[in-house]
C-alpha cells in the first residue's frame, strides 16, 4: 500500500528514520503478539499443565511436565461433545433460518415491493434502535408462553432459531446489496417467463455469494459467542450451549481440565477466523461504514 | 456504494410486455388483479420474517412497556401505576447500579474508545507486517465470550494469576485486581478492551486509509509535528467515523453484562461492579419481579434511545 500517512516517505528514507521505523515495528509486533497471543499461549499451555502446577504461586511459563490427557479428561468429564454437537445445531439451525427467511424478506422488500413495504422495513429498523438487553426480559416471558399458538419454548432449538432471524441488520444489508443489481438482469430473466422465486434462486442468489457468506459466519459465530439468552431459554443441561455448559460446569472442575476445555471451546470460532478472515474482515468493515 | 436508483417504479414494470405464461392462472382483467397477485407473492415471501419479528421483537418491545406499570402475582396481572419505578427507585443497589454502569463506560470510553483508534494509527504507518497486526487485534472477538472471560479470571487470579507475574517482573507488588473494589471495575473493563477492540480497530483502520495524504504534506509545510498532524488532520478527517463510535460504544457499554457477571459473579465485590443490566437480571431471573426488571429496563431504554436517535441522524448524514 502506497498511501501517504502521518509520517512522510522522505524522513522515512533517512537513516535514522529507517532505525526507528524497524525499531518501533519491532516493538509493536512483540507487544502485540505478547497482548494478543499470550492470554491465548495461557490457556493452551495451562490446559497441559498438572492440577498443582496449574494452581501454584508463582505460576510457570511453561509446563514443567505436559499433560495432553487433561484435553481428554475436559472432553469426557464436562461431556464437550454434547455441548458441541449441540452448538452446532443451534447454529446451523439459526444459520438456515437466516439464510431462508431474511433472504426472502430482504428480496420482496427490494424487488417485489410490497404495499407498506416500507413501513414494515421501518418498523423492523427500529428494532435496531432499542437496547437488545432491555427485550430480554419480555423476550423471556414471550418464549414461556407464545401467544396465539400457546407453546412454551424453554429448552426447544427454536427458542434460538426463532428469534435469531430478527436481524434486522442482515435485511437491511441484504437489500442494499439485492437493490444494486441491475434491474435489466432480473427483467431478462422475468421476461423469460420466469416467476420471482426463479428469479431469486437462479439470478439474484448466485450474484449475492459475497453477502451471503458474510450473512452466514456472523449467523454461526453469533450463535457460538451468545451467552445470556440460551443460558435462560435452555436451562437443561443436556440442551445447553458451549459457551453455557462451560459456566455452568466451571466451578466443579480443576482448573487445569477447565481451561483445557476453554482451549476447545475457542478452536471452531478460531479456525472460522483464519479460514475466512478475508471475508470476516471485508464484511465487518462494509457492515460498520455503512451500518 | 451506494444502490444505483433505475426506474424502480412498480408501475413501469406493468407496462413492459410479459409473455404469459403457459398453465399460469390468471385473474380475468389486468390492473386490479395483477396488482393484487403481485402483492400476494410479495408478501408471501416477507411473511416468515414479519411473523419472528412481530413474536420476538414488536411484540416484546409493546410487552416491555406494558410490564413495567404491571405486577404479577400468583398468574394474576394487575396494573399498578408507577409503583415499579418507585420500588427500584427505593432500591439502593439502583444508585449504586448507575453509578457502576456509568464509571464503567467511562473507563471503557478511555480504554476501549481511545485504544482501538491508537493502535489503528499505529498499525496504519507500518508498511509491513499489517495483515499479522489485524489478525491479532481480531482474534479475541472471535473466541466465545464465556472463554475469554474465564480466562481473564484465571489471569488476574492474585496467586497463580499470570498479571501479578508480569507486574513483578517490573517490580510492581501483587494486586487483589477483582477481589479489590477499587481496582475491580477497570479489571473489568481491561478484559472487555481486549475481547472487543477487534472490530473497531478494523473499522478506524478503513477510515483511516481514506484521509487524503496531501493534507499531511501540507501539514508538514506549515511545521506540525506528529501530535498536531493526528489533532488537525486525522481527527477532523475521520470525525463522523469516530463519533458513530463513540456512540456506539456508549450504547454497547452501558449494556455490560457478560464480563462483570462472570468475572465477579456480576455484584463484585461491595457491589463495586453490579450494573444496570445485572440488576435487571436479578430482579427478573432471581426475585421473579418482572414489573421492576421492566421498569428499570425502560429507563435505560430511555436513556440510550437519546444516543441511538443521535446516531441514527448521524449515520444518515454519512449515508447522503
Amino acid at each position: 500500500m502506497s498511501t501517504r500517512t502521518l509520517i512522510s516517505p522522505a524522513a522515512l528514507a533517512r537513516p535514522r528514520g529507517r532505525l526507528l521505523y524497524w525499531l518501533c515495528f519491532a516493538l509493536v509486533v512483540v507487544l502485540f503478539t505478547l497482548a494478543f497471543l499470550g492470554p491465548l499461549y495461557w490457556m493452551v499451555s495451562g490446559g497441559l499443565k498438572t492440577t498443582q502446577e496449574a494452581v501454584q504461586t508463582p505460576p510457570t511459563w511453561v509446563p514443567g511436565s505436559v499433560h495432553p490427557e487433561n484435553y481428554q479428561r475436559a472432553w469426557e468429564v464436562m461431556d464437550l461433545a454434547r455441548l458441541l454437537l449441540n452448538t452446532l445445531y443451534y447454529a446451523f439451525g439459526a444459520l438456515a433460518f437466516q439464510l431462508v427467511l431474511d433472504v426472502a424478506a430482504a428480496y420482496s422488500l427490494s424487488r417485489l415491493r410490497p404495499v407498506l413495504g416500507k413501513a414494515i422495513l421501518g418498523m423492523m429498523l427500529v428494532t435496531l434502535m432499542i437496547p437488545a438487553t432491555v427485550l430480554v426480559v419480555p423476550q423471556y416471558l414471550t418464549v414461556l408462553d407464545m401467544p396465539i399458538v400457546e407453546r412454551n419454548l424453554l429448552n426447544s432449538p427454536w427458542a434460538i432459531w426463532l428469534p435469531s432471524v430478527t436481524n434486522a441488520f442482515n435485511i437491511f444489508l441484504l437489500k442494499r446489496f439485492f437493490d444494486s443489481i441491475p434491474k435489466e438482469l432480473l427483467d431478462a430473466a422475468s421476461m423469460d417467463g420466469a416467476g420471482p422465486l426463479r428469479v431469486l434462486w437462479s439470478v439474484v442468489l448466485p450474484i449475492s455469494r459475497p453477502i451471503l457468506g458474510v450473512v452466514s459466519i456472523f449467523a454461526v459465530v453469533g450463535v457460538w459467542k451468545d451467552f445470556l439468552w440460551p443460558m435462560l431459554v435452555l436451562p437443561d443441561p443436556t440442551g445447553q450451549t458451549l459457551a453455557v455448559g462451560i459456566y455452568s460446569l466451571a466451578t466443579s472442575v480443576p482448573e487445569n481440565v477447565l481451561i483445557a476445555a476453554l482451549t476447545i471451546a475457542s478452536l471452531p470460532t478460531l479456525l472460522l477466523f483464519l479460514v475466512f478472515q478475508r471475508n470476516i474482515m471485508s464484511g465487518l468493515t462494509a457492515g460498520g461504514l455503512k451500518g | 456504494m451506494s444502490a444505483p436508483t433505475l426506474t424502480q417504479d412498480p408501475a413501469a414494470k406493468e407496462r413492459r410486455p410479459r409473455r404469459p405464461r403457459a398453465g399460469a392462472v390468471r385473474p380475468p382483467a389486468g390492473g386490479l388483479g395483477k396488482a393484487l397477485r403481485r402483492n400476494v407473492t410479495a408478501h408471501g415471501f416477507l411473511i416468515g420474517a414479519v411473523l419472528c419479528f412481530a413474536f420476538f421483537s414488536w411484540y416484546p418491545i409493546v410487552r416491555e412497556f406494558l410490564l413495567a406499570f404491571q405486577k404479577t402475582e400468583d398468574g394474576q396481572v394487575s396494573w399498578t401505576g408507577w409503583d415499579n419505578f418507585v420500588t427500584i427507585w427505593n432500591d439502593p443497589a439502583f444508585g449504586q447500579a448507575w453509578r457502576n454502569t456509568l464509571w464503567f463506560t467511562a473507563l471503557a470510553l478511555v480504554l476501549g474508545f481511545a485504544v482501538p483508534f491508537v493502535t489503528a494509527l499505529v498499525i496504519n504507518e507500518f508498511r509491513h507486517g499489517q495483515g499479522y497486526l489485524r489478525l491479532l487485534v481480531y482474534l479475541p472477538v472471535m473466541l466465545p465470550p464465556t472463554a475469554s472471560v474465564l480466562l481473564f479470571k484465571y489471569l488476574y487470579d492474585p496467586g497463580y494469576g499470570m498479571f501479578n507475574e508480569v507486574l513483578d517482573v517490573f517490580g510492581v507488588p501483587a494486586q487483589q485486581w477483582l477481589q479489590d473494589p477499587d481496582t475491580a471495575m477497570l479489571s473489568v473493563v481491561v478484559a472487555s478492551t481486549w475481547m472487543n477492540m477487534g472490530g473497531a480497530t478494523l473499522i478506524y483502520l478503513a477510515a483511516l486509509q481514506s484521509v487524503p495524504g496531501e493534507l499531511y504534506e501540507a501539514a508538514e509545510l506549515d511545521g506540525a509535528g506528529l501530535l498536531r498532524k493526528v489533532w488537525h488532520v486525522t481527527i477532523p478527517q475521520t470525525r463522523l467515523i469516530l463519533a458513530l463510535m463513540l456512540l456506539m460504544q456508549i450504547i454497547a457499554t452501558m449494556q455490560v453484562f457478560i464480563e462483570p457477571f462472570l468475572l465477579t459473579g456480576g455484584a463484585g465485590p461491595e457491589g463495586s461492579t453490579t450494573t444496570v443490566v445485572h440488576l435487571i437480571y436479578q430482579y427478573a431471573f432471581n426475585f421473579n419481579n418482572y414489573g421492576a426488571a421492566a421498569a428499570l429496563g425502560l429507563i435505560l431504554l430511555v436513556t440510550l434511545a437519546v444516543f441511538s436517535a443521535v446516531y441514527a441522524r448521524l449515520n444518515h448524514a454519512t449515508e447522503e
